[in-house]
């Protein structure tokens, strides 16, 4: 934890460009939205393939309130939040009831009718051409520029790492981490679990859409494509390098795969080939992800001494 | 009191009758088995009771109360606890953990004050864990107080899921084959877990196949063959029953 906080204030002195903090924005982005997402996959044992729908549900929801009917950005955010709970909540009940590939089917079909939609329903979204938005402002502040807003995600991680840190060493999340374990085992303790699936479902919806708002107003300008079905692909891609249960590992992960593309700029048309040997590689030397398989490397090392 | 009855319950998998018009109670206090050859539905009769199983006709009254159609975490609350035959171990979890689980329904399960880890949280964890470290103590457990569920052995976990029952403080104990696959020694050391679970006041229904052991500390015992009961009474009434000899051993007595 503190590690992360020296890395986070650290990283900026290596910074020679704005270009440097735009790219480490959306690396934190991306964790923040990973490290609500590994409560689930990780934690949980379930899957989602439809987290950009909801982080793009976000994203529009706070375009469209801030645009069309003046709310303020904190106020937008929060009822985008709100309503993506809400929707979260109203799917997660009857499709978590699936396992495995079932569910990973649902949830593809969540994010692909959300996507669908913000494409099509063009009154609103603008359809392909996207939406514009002004800048985040609070209590007569205003969030603008790379470095500021770098400033503001590193606290955010910092705090959506402690949030999760929290909830895994509690009663809820030794719950989920039983789900995960043994669903039948934990119900005969008294533990409900299909009510934990879902809550775990709509926190990690509610983290998308949070970071969904922020993106939206950091970069001004949103189109339907950020909660494609690749996007969630992505995010799921990201957890599951960094390694499932490990709330670090995950914000290794994000940080990975959003620098990756950047490092392989001058080699772009063979970019996907590596991250998918990358990938590849990761499932077979490494399946519980690079953190935790590095860490119990580490260990053992120690312990051989 | 009966604690536990069981009324002309049965259940179908696809015409084959796993319990057929069972009938019986248990008393509160008692070690109380169910026994019966491979296929007789004990485990089912189990699920059954514990709400894994909807039954296809019949019903469960427990404190007297119907409880047949609720879920498994409904019937926890009411003080209904077990283990498995194959186990259910969190096995992504420490040893320890897998005990705290079980006590899930006396700790504070606010979200709110788990993300937020407020005192209330922290204290109640604290005197959670030390909770079940007694309990893993008194499964004789001691040594695994650190260990991950995934390294340790069937002997073990075995006593780990008896340890995990009892930290959701059940007024009724259900064992399903608590011995199976354990040697001589291991299965005398359940035995007596067994006998003190009892004396601290909870009731146990044992499903085992350990002859010895079941004679040894059953109060009652109820035998079963295809899903019928064959015989009931006392571990000596049981043992001298033709039917129950015949259905173990095949003899054409």
């Amino acid at each position: 934890m503190a590690l992360l906080a020296i890395v986070v204030a650290a990283a900026p002195i290596g910074f020679t460009n704005s270009y440097f903090y735009d790219v480490g924005v959306n690396a934190m982005f991306n964790a923040i939205v990973c490290v609500g997402l590994n409560l689930l996959i990780g934690y949980a044992g379930q899957i989602s393939l439809g987290h950009a729908g909801f982080f793009a549900l976000g994203a529009y929801g706070s375009a469209l309130l801030t645009t069309m009917y003046n709310v303020p950005p904190i106020g937008a955010l929060t009822i985008s939040a709100l309503v993506v709970g809400l929707l979260a909540f109203v799917v997660g009940r009857p499709i978590l009831k699936l396992k495995g590939h079932y569910l990973a089917m649902a949830t593809l079909g969540i994010g692909i009718i959300i996507h669908i939609v913000l494409k099509t329903e063009s009154k609103f979204t603008g359809g392909p051409d996207g939406m514009s938005l002004d800048n985040f402002k609070m209590l007569g502040f205003t969030v603008m520029g790379d470095r500021m807003w770098y400033w503001v995600a590193g606290v955010l991680l910092i705090l959506a790492v402690w949030l999760a840190l929290n909830l895994i060493d509690s009663p809820v999340g030794r719950a989920l981490r039983a789900v995960h374990g043994s669903e039948v085992g934990a119900e005969v303790v008294g533990v409900d679990t299909s009510s934990y699936k879902v809550l775990v479902f709509v926190v990690s919806a509610v983290f998308a859409s949070v970071v969904g708002s922020l993106f939206a107003h950091k970069n001004g300008f949103i189109t339907p494509d950020i909660g494609s079905f690749f996007g969630s692909v992505h995010l799921v891609t990201m957890v599951v390098l960094g390694g499932m249960a490990s709330v670090f590992g995950a914000v290794v992960g994000a940080v990975i795969l959003t620098l990756l593309p950047q490092v392989l700029a001058s080699v772009e048309q063979y970019e996907a080939m590596i991250l998918g040997v990358i990938m590849m590689g990761t499932m077979i030397f490494m399946p519980k992800g690079l953190l935790p398989s590095l860490l119990a490397k580490l260990k053992s090392r120690e312990a051989g001494r | 009191m009966t604690l536990l009855k069981v009324e002309n319950l049965s259940k179908e998998f696809g015409g084959v009758h796993a319990v057929e018009d069972l009938t019986f109670s248990v008393e509160p206090g008692h070690i109380h088995s169910i026994i019966g050859p491979n296929g007789a539905g004990k485990t089912t009769l189990f699920n059954l009771i514990t709400g894994v199983y909807t039954p296809s006709a019949g019903r469960v009254l427990f404190q007297d109360r119907l409880v047949s159609g609720l879920k498994p975490y409904e019937l926890a609350a009411m003080g209904m606890s077990r283990t498995f035959q194959n186990l259910q171990i969190f096995f992504n979890m420490q040893a320890i953990e897998n005990v705290m689980v079980g006590a899930h329904l006396h700790l504070n399960r606010g979200f709110l004050s788990s993300f937020l880890r407020l005192p209330a949280v922290v204290r109640g964890d604290r005197e959670c864990r030390a909770r079940c470290t007694e309990l893993m103590e008194f499964v004789g457990l001691a040594k695994y107080l650190d260990a991950d569920a995934a390294s340790m052995p069937y002997g073990a976990l075995k006593r780990l899921e008896i340890a995990r029952a009892l930290a959701a403080k059940p007024k009724m104990l259900l064992l399903d084959e608590p011995a199976a696959g354990l040697n001589a020694t291991e299965s005398r050391e359940i035995d007596e877990v067994i006998k003190r679970v009892a004396a601290s006041g909870i009731t146990v229904v044992l499903v085992e196949h350990d002859m010895k052991m079941v004679m040894g500390i059953s109060d009652h015992i109820t035998a079963l063959d295809y899903g019928r009961k064959l015989a009931e009474g006392t571990p000596a009434e049981v043992r001298a029953n033709p039917d129950v000899v015949k259905a173990y051993l095949g003899a054409h007595a």
